[in-house]
């Protein structure tokens, strides 16, 4: 041995007692230190950097041999200030902020808080139609995208690669299309308060039925590779345990709830965007367990694909509505267009505002620079994300600027129910049970 | 923290952006006339029926923009939630979170923390507020009716320096734990924070511009 030492895989004292540092490597030595002492009880820090607590969560487990006797969470590691940040921009440039919260769903993130824009001026009935189907049409989309990675990280946790390798595949075609759509794969910033900021592309509804025959046979791979999978379901039922009345103390919501029998589901219960006119079924399971989960998720897929063949055929129905609410006071007022060199400005917008008409260039500047008024007052309002109620609480004081963004973040309220699933068993089903939660950082830190 | 001078020495709004000079008076809303609306009336009563204490404990209703906002004495905060979760009529078995606003200018009712609940049984919501000084920001806890509550009362106290009372541990929970200050009060600035790593430091946004 040398007499380097290596900062980052050592063992020093401490008040609280002897802590190694451990990186992987020499495992062996670390086991004979370690079985040298007389403490059976040991405190281990899993994470921030850890390839299976989905992201940058910090645990910290007490352990008595494998089982885990106490289980926290330390999380913090990714907070950015987004909520902070919105109060120093316009509405409408709030979007670009709170789309990169929780950045697998989104979509989601855009519509709850242009919901509540909406909501505080007052026009939520003159968001036009087409404008509220796109939004569903994309929330759907989202939600497999985001599913895929649920069930594809997950079970990459617990060791299983290839449904990993099938997910993002999936994955991949929803982001193609989110990229012909708003010309971006992730926090795209395209539900805007009044509408969306594009009309989907010539041809793009047809894409979009292609792209859901072609996921609705792929859906079948990942069935066969997981559902009765024998190693699977091992690893999976019985684990992470956590009942309805748990879930109603923890104020879970989400695929956790409904693992647990009910069926709550905002776009049932309390539907926005038009969500009523929707044929689909909320799914369920009764076992409160992880597998209970990974199939209320698997049944969301199927029925996403259910809304987005709906959200088509109503596209159809209103092709050549505007997208955007008429009032011009709060419509962004350019239209991005897909030019000789990509996605950019709509040149005809460009054509009138430098060429035609000052009154235009003015009213585009006025509006993108300083942004329109809110009326002052507070709102909430809430989506089913796919991890559970995504809720926007808002305040404006009459600028136009908002005074106060708060998001009610899935991940980061559900994020508190590890410590319920997970003690008492096994220190290796503690993944199990965090990877069913899937919590996405992003949004827990904000 | 004096109110001339926010955290870090920054003085008016701490707007680092660019675009300040757009500083306006917030109003909070007057309190609202019955009839509310919706199921608003059937609740105030169900309510008012449940706990005898009904006049004294809620300030003002406000009913805005389709939403029903109770604002509750701090000291009852508890009995009022209590009460609101175990009635059968009322039954808000969902406290979804907690979340704080700073409001400057009202004197000795700085911090609002408001309270979103949600009914799964009666699919209702409400939405509770409740103001305390910024000498002496101290609410009660309300752990022990929404175990759900724990990490938003701890972000609230992160972000606003609310104290819960009776929280099982009230301590930073996205901030690290030695920060100082508390950063959604409206005087504590955008960026403004010099950043140290591995020994060289790179200095706060506000001081790297040159007109300044």
């Amino acid at each position: 041995m040398s007499t380097y030492a290596d900062p980052y895989a050592s063992s020093r004292e401490t008040t609280e007692g002897r802590v190694y540092s451990v990186t992987g490597g020499d495992w062996d030595a670390l086991a004979t230190e370690i079985g040298a002492t007389k403490e059976e009880r040991v405190v281990v820090n899993m994470g921030p950097q850890h390839p299976s607590t989905h992201g940058v969560l910090r645990l910290i487990l007490e352990l008595e041999g494998e089982t885990v006797t106490e289980a926290r969470c330390g999380i913090g590691y990714l907070h950015t200030g987004i909520e902070k940040n919105t109060e120093y921009r316009t509405w409408t440039q709030g979007v670009t902020f709170v789309t990169r919260m929780d950045y697998l769903a989104p979509i989601f993130n855009e519509v709850a808080y242009c919901l509540g824009v909406e909501k505080l001026l007052g026009i939520t009935n003159e968001i036009p139609e087409r404008a509220s189907v796109i939004r569903v049409l994309m929330m759907e989309l989202n939600r497999i995208s985001s599913h895929m990675v649920a069930l594809g990280t997950g079970a990459l946790e617990l060791g299983a690669l290839s449904p990993m390798i099938f997910a993002f595949r999936e994955r991949e075609l929803v982001l193609d299309l989110f990229e012909m759509i708003s010309g971006l794969r992730m926090n795209m910033a395209y539900i805007r308060p009044g509408g969306v900021a594009q009309d989907i592309p010539t041809g793009g509804v047809a894409k979009i039925r292609e792209t859901v025959a072609q996921l609705r046979t792929n859906f079948k791979d990942n069935e066969k590779l997981l559902i009765g999978n024998t190693i699977w379901m091992k690893r999976t039922q019985h684990i992470g345990y956590l009942d309805l009345a748990g879930c109603t103390t923890l104020g879970i919501t989400g695929p956790v709830l409904r693992s647990a029998g009910l069926a709550w589901d905002l776009r049932k219960t309390q539907p926005y965007c038009g969500y009523e006119n929707y044929e689909f079924d909320v799914v369920t399971a009764n076992s409160c367990d992880v597998y209970g989960r990974f199939l209320v998720r698997m049944g969301e897929l199927e029925q996403s694909l259910r809304i987005i063949e709906q959200a088509c055929d109503k596209l159809d129905r209103l092709e050549g509505q505007p997208v955007m609410v008429a009032d011009k006071k709060i419509a962004w007022p350019s239209q991005l267009s897909v030019g000789a060199d990509g996605m950019g400005n709509s040149l005809n917008h460009i054509r009138e505002i430098m060429g035609e008409s000052m009154e235009a260039l003015i009213h585009h500047f006025k509006l993108v620079t300083e942004g329109f008024r809110v009326p002052a007052g507070q709102v909430y309002t809430a989506v089913e994300s796919p991890r559970g109620e995504t809720g926007v609480h808002l305040v404006s004081d009459g600028g136009t600027r908002p005074y106060r963004v708060h998001f009610r973040e899935p991940s980061f309220n559900n994020l508190q129910a590890t410590a319920a699933m997970s003690e008492g068993g096994m220190v290796a089903d503690i993944i199990a049970a965090v990877a069913s939660i899937d919590p996405v950082m992003g949004g827990v830190d904000r | 923290m004096s109110e001339d001078t926010g955290a870090f020495g920054v003085h008016g709004t701490g707007d680092t952006s660019g675009f300040s000079g757009l500083v306006r008076a917030v109003h909070s809303a007057g309190s609202s006339e019955r009839p509310f609306g919706s199921y608003f009336d059937d609740l105030a009563d169900d309510l008012e029926r449940a706990y005898p204490e009904f006049n004294d404990a809620i300030e003002k209703i406000v009913v805005d923009r389709g939403e029903l906002t109770l604002f509750v004495k701090a000291a009852k905060l508890r009995e009022v939630a209590t009460t609101l979760r175990d009635n059968e009529k009322l039954r808000f078995e969902y406290g979804l979170g907690v979340n704080g606003v700073h409001y400057p200018d009202e004197t000795d009712r700085e911090f609002h923390a408001v309270y979103e609940l949600l009914s799964m049984t009666h699919n209702r919501r409400v939405r509770l507020e409740v103001a305390v000084p910024a000498s002496n920001p101290h609410l009660p806890s309300l752990v022990e009716v929404w175990g759900g509550m724990n990490w938003h009362e701890r972000e609230t106290y992160d972000m606003f320096g609310i104290v819960f009372d009776g929280h099982p541990a009230l301590t930073r929970i996205l901030m690290p734990d030695d920060w100082q200050g508390f950063p959604q009060r409206k005087d504590y600035p955008l960026g403004g924070i010099a950043v140290e790593y591995k020994g060289a430091t790179t200095p706060a946004p506000s001081e790297r511009r040159s007109y300044r």
